[in-house]
């Protein structure tokens, strides 16, 4: 095996951030960077923006030429940080703008927008780098680094000033916590409380401008989107409520960011806008599978639990109509799999292959019968007020009804003279008896 | 003999420009459906995410081939589409941020790649990835006579992007004329076009798959970023100016001729990089055409409005005048513009009807002529026709339908012909006033 190229204890040093000042202040900055970022992401992922941040980053290119441009040729020194910065942080509002404007203005829809000022407004950006490449010698030639990010030629001062507009950043949002939430979730509600929901969204979109400008030398224009994108859609998957929601998205964001510029800074070649991106798209990954709350294999065995259960109702209440009597009842088709589950549960017996409840499954088997008769009595009763349930198929509603619900079934029923008791049905007016 | 001038567009620019040419073309047809379906930024995702694959490939079997380095984009790009599908119906997570998440860690793992890779090879560049290297298709032993473009040499020096973009063009058009009707229904209505028995989740998976095909052709020789602009913007732009798919295919494939053969020649003469000028060249279109498109452009549909307007403003002097003048009454100049309200539009409105001899202005007060009684005439019977409607009809009480009719009014329909006669031919409105009869 390869030795690696630094030994444990320089990993450690870097890691707990004892590695030297330059390198910890850009592995602090590109954390705090990532927590703003997996903020502000939050609130564009709820209002559908992910892709709008997309062609927001890839419309800086112009700006940070552009601004290099313009600045050399007034005879300042170009590569200035807070000047590029600039000239990014407004081509990159006018690209949002243009897609506001094509949207308006045109039958085109969003995602045709998006697609133009991205390739654009890039491509615009390509040709004044071009501009750049020929017309001033060696000082432009590192303009390119901010298409895909370099954190090594990151000054300190770089590196506080990104930190500082993350933190900044951050704390904007969280003031503005209640009226993103109303907007994000119901605009027009929003509106009615008298809201500017315009200049929320526009603050809103300035936050990403800010996160995707002040991250393009870290990450690179093309990356810094999936800062912006990624921790959300993972912290999607653990919760379904709001702060908790931007709480998770910060972590992980913060993580992807402390992960990437560390193992940049140990490994040589290793550019850190990538490796952001792969810590935090392994972090989705992992969200996406094993989060208890919407994660896939989670959302899988409860719904194979569910079909479980139902086809155990199925097989109780068959074998109870054989005992009862009931006219069409058939005998269950089962696995022997589902007999063992339901065996195992006591409420059935298994005697020379032929099955048969026991005391408590005759229980179970009489309470689904008799919800199952409930459904079928109110479909037939209350069909006309209830055009919304009856689509719901008798034999899948009977395992879904809760106590609340049965109780009113019961009601709605006996308010028509019918009662149905241990799944026998008796009217009012065939004299109240079986 | 071939003059100097032809040789050196043949030895700089020839392969550069047809590369460019067929890029445009293949990405610009494809594009009108991904447009349709409100997909573009498919292409931008696949465009992006084929990186890891090209690295991949080289990295593997550590050849440039043509053929490996597409089978291995090829491969990335369907893993693009298959795990946009898989993460948004799994995951359930909004389609934006799928293609999102998909496409930004692929490139991250493509540029990992290429970085970790370049240290031991020089030959891919990162940036080359992005804006192409049509600069580099230069035909050294170009021919010196017109003869010796038919030897059979000329055709092995022809470089293999060229052969390449060629190939896949034909390839996209034959797709899309063969099915044309099928890429239509499933494009516009999935739902249609399973009842008439087309797999529009196959035709979906096809579109993509040719889509990937033509941005990985297209990717070494101009970029990723221009196959972006060549997906979307030549049909957005095509989408401005026509109305019917099939002429809008075809003017798009107009619009990527000239985006590609202008961005040249552009890029030629101000020494910049020549796919990011295509790129903004077809930006440039598409404004023109957002703008000044005769149906659809804003400067087409803000004429549309003010003639409205102005129609409108006209319409009202002509009732107003009528009315009065079926109670014998009259009104000056002042009086009628004071009623109308003071405005530029109804001071205009009263000229143009005294240039159509509509009306005569008189100093004590403005008479209508024959036609203007008539089209007075005209314009009060829908007024009045209106007000009958509203009321027998939506059951709007008299005193609440004259703001409402007279907005409708201004319609060139009458109110529904289906009704019977006496109600599409009634005498009075419900205020009792008497509805004017058809003129002939």
């Amino acid at each position: 095996m390869n030795a690696l190229p630094v030994n444990l204890n320089e990993i450690l040093e870097t890691l707990t951030l004892r590695g030297g000042f330059n390198t910890n202040a850009v592995i602090l900055g590109t954390t705090l960077l990532g927590i703003a970022a997996g903020v502000i992401g939050s609130f564009a992922l709820l209002r559908k923006r992910s892709l709008t941040a997309d062609a927001l980053s890839h419309a800086t290119l112009p700006g940070i030429a552009g601004a290099f441009l313009i600045s050399t040729s007034l005879g300042y020194a170009g590569r200035s940080m807070p000047v590029l910065m600039l000239g990014a942080a407004l081509t990159g509002a006018l690209g949002v703008a243009c897609i506001h404007l094509i949207l308006h203005h045109s039958r085109l829809k969003e995602d045709a927008a998006i697609g133009i000022v991205l390739s654009v407004f890039f491509g615009l950006g390509i040709v004044l780098l071009s501009v750049v490449q020929t017309s001033s010698s060696g000082s432009g030639a590192g303009l390119n680094h901010y298409i895909f990010g370099q954190t090594a030629a990151m000054t300190r001062s770089d590196a506080v000033l990104m930190g500082t507009i993350g933190v900044l950043g951050s704390f904007i949002a969280l003031i503005m916590l209640k009226e993103f939430t109303v907007v994000c979730f119901n605009e027009t509600f929003a509106r009615s409380m008298g809201l500017p929901v315009w200049l929320i969204d526009s603050i809103m979109l300035g936050l990403v401008v800010l996160i995707t400008v002040s991250g393009l030398q870290a990450v690179g224009i093309i990356l810094i989107v999936a800062m912006v994108i990624i921790p959300p859609a993972a912290a999607r998957f653990w919760t379904d409520r709001l702060w908790k929601l931007v709480l998770i998205s910060a972590l992980i964001g913060g993580l992807s960011g402390y992960a990437g510029a560390s193992i940049s800074a140990l490994l040589p070649r290793k550019p850190a806008g990538a490796v952001i991106v792969l810590v935090a798209g392994l972090i989705f990954a992992i969200s996406m599978l094993f989060a208890p709350a919407r994660g896939v294999l989670a959302d899988s065995s409860r719904r194979i639990r569910l079909k479980l259960l139902i086809a155990r109702d199925h097989v109780l209440e068959s074998l109870y109509e054989i005992e009862i009597g009931t006219p069409d009842a058939r005998h269950p088709r089962a696995s022997s799999l589902l007999i063992k589950f339901i065996a195992a549960r006591g409420w059935i017996t298994t005697t020379n292959s032929t099955l048969a409840l026991t005391d408590s499954g005759r229980v179970q088997g009489q309470r689904i019968h008799r919800n199952h008769q409930l459904w079928e009595q109110y479909l037939v009763s209350y069909a006309d007020i209830a055009p919304t349930h009856v689509d719901w198929s008798v034999d899948q509603v009977e395992h879904v009804l809760t106590d609340e619900l049965i109780a009113e079934l019961e009601h709605a029923l006996s308010q028509r003279g019918i009662f149905i008791e241990n799944g026998i049905e008796r009217t009012t007016k065939q004299g109240g008896t079986p | 003999m071939i003059p100097k001038l032809y040789q050196m567009f043949m030895i700089l620019d020839l392969f550069p420009l047809l590369s460019a040419i067929f890029a445009a073309l293949s990405c610009g047809l494809l594009g009108n459906f991904l447009v349709l379906r409100k997909q573009s930024l498919m292409g931008d995702a696949i465009s992006h995410a084929v990186l890891p694959g090209l690295v991949g490939a080289f990295l593997i079997t550590q050849s440039r081939s043509p053929g490996i380095m597409f089978i291995g984009a090829a491969i990335s790009a369907l893993l693009t589409v298959v795990l946009v599908e898989v993460i948004k119906r799994l995951g359930k997570v909004e389609p934006g941020a799928a293609m999102g998440v998909v496409f930004s860690v692929l490139f991250a793992l493509g540029v990992y790649m290429l970085e970790s890779a370049s240290a031991r090879s020089v030959d891919l560049d990162a940036d080359c990835v992005l804006h192409g290297n049509l600069q580099t298709l230069f035909w050294i032993s170009s021919p010196t006579e017109w003869n010796h473009f038919l030897s059979a040499n000329t055709a092995d020096e022809i470089p293999r992007q060229v052969w390449t973009l060629l190939g896949t063009t034909i390839a996209v058009i034959a797709f899309i004329s063969v099915f044309f009707k099928e890429l239509r229904i499933a494009s516009f209505d999935a739902g249609i076009s399973t009842v008439q028995g087309i797999n529009a989740g196959f035709m979906h998976m096809a579109l993509m798959t040719f889509v990937a095909i033509a941005a990985v052709a297209s990717f070494e020789a101009v970029g990723s970023i221009l196959v972006i602009a060549m997906l979307i913007c030549p049909a957005a732009t095509a989408r401005m100016l026509t109305d019917r798919l099939g002429s809008q295919i075809l003017v798009s494939a107009i619009v990527a001729l000239i985006t590609a053969i202008g961005g040249y020649i552009l890029a030629a003469i101000f020494e910049v990089n020549a796919a990011g000028m295509m790129a903004s060249f077809a930006g440039v279109l598409l404004v023109i055409a957002i703008i000044g498109s005769p149906a659809h452009g804003i400067i087409a549909k803000a004429r549309n409005q003010r003639r409205l307007g102005n129609q409108v403003a006209l319409e009202d002097i002509l009732g107003s005048l009528y009315r009065l003048a079926e109670t014998n009454q009259s009104a000056s100049q002042e009086e009628l513009i004071t009623a109308l309200g003071h405005t530029k539009r109804t001071t205009k409105a009263l000229l143009k009807a005294q240039y159509d001899k509509l009306i005569v202005i008189m100093d004590t007060h403005i008479a209508l002529t024959d036609a203007g009684l008539a089209r007075g005439a005209s314009i009060i019977r829908r007024h009045r026709l209106w007000e009958g409607y509203l009321v027998d009809q939506a059951g709007l009480s008299p005193d609440h339908v004259h703001e409402t009719a007279e907005q409708l009014e201004h319609l060139s329909e009458l109110p529904d012909p289906n009704l019977p006669d006496e109600q599409t031919n009634p005498t009075t409105d419900p205020h009792g006033k008497p509805i004017p009869p058809e003129s002939s």
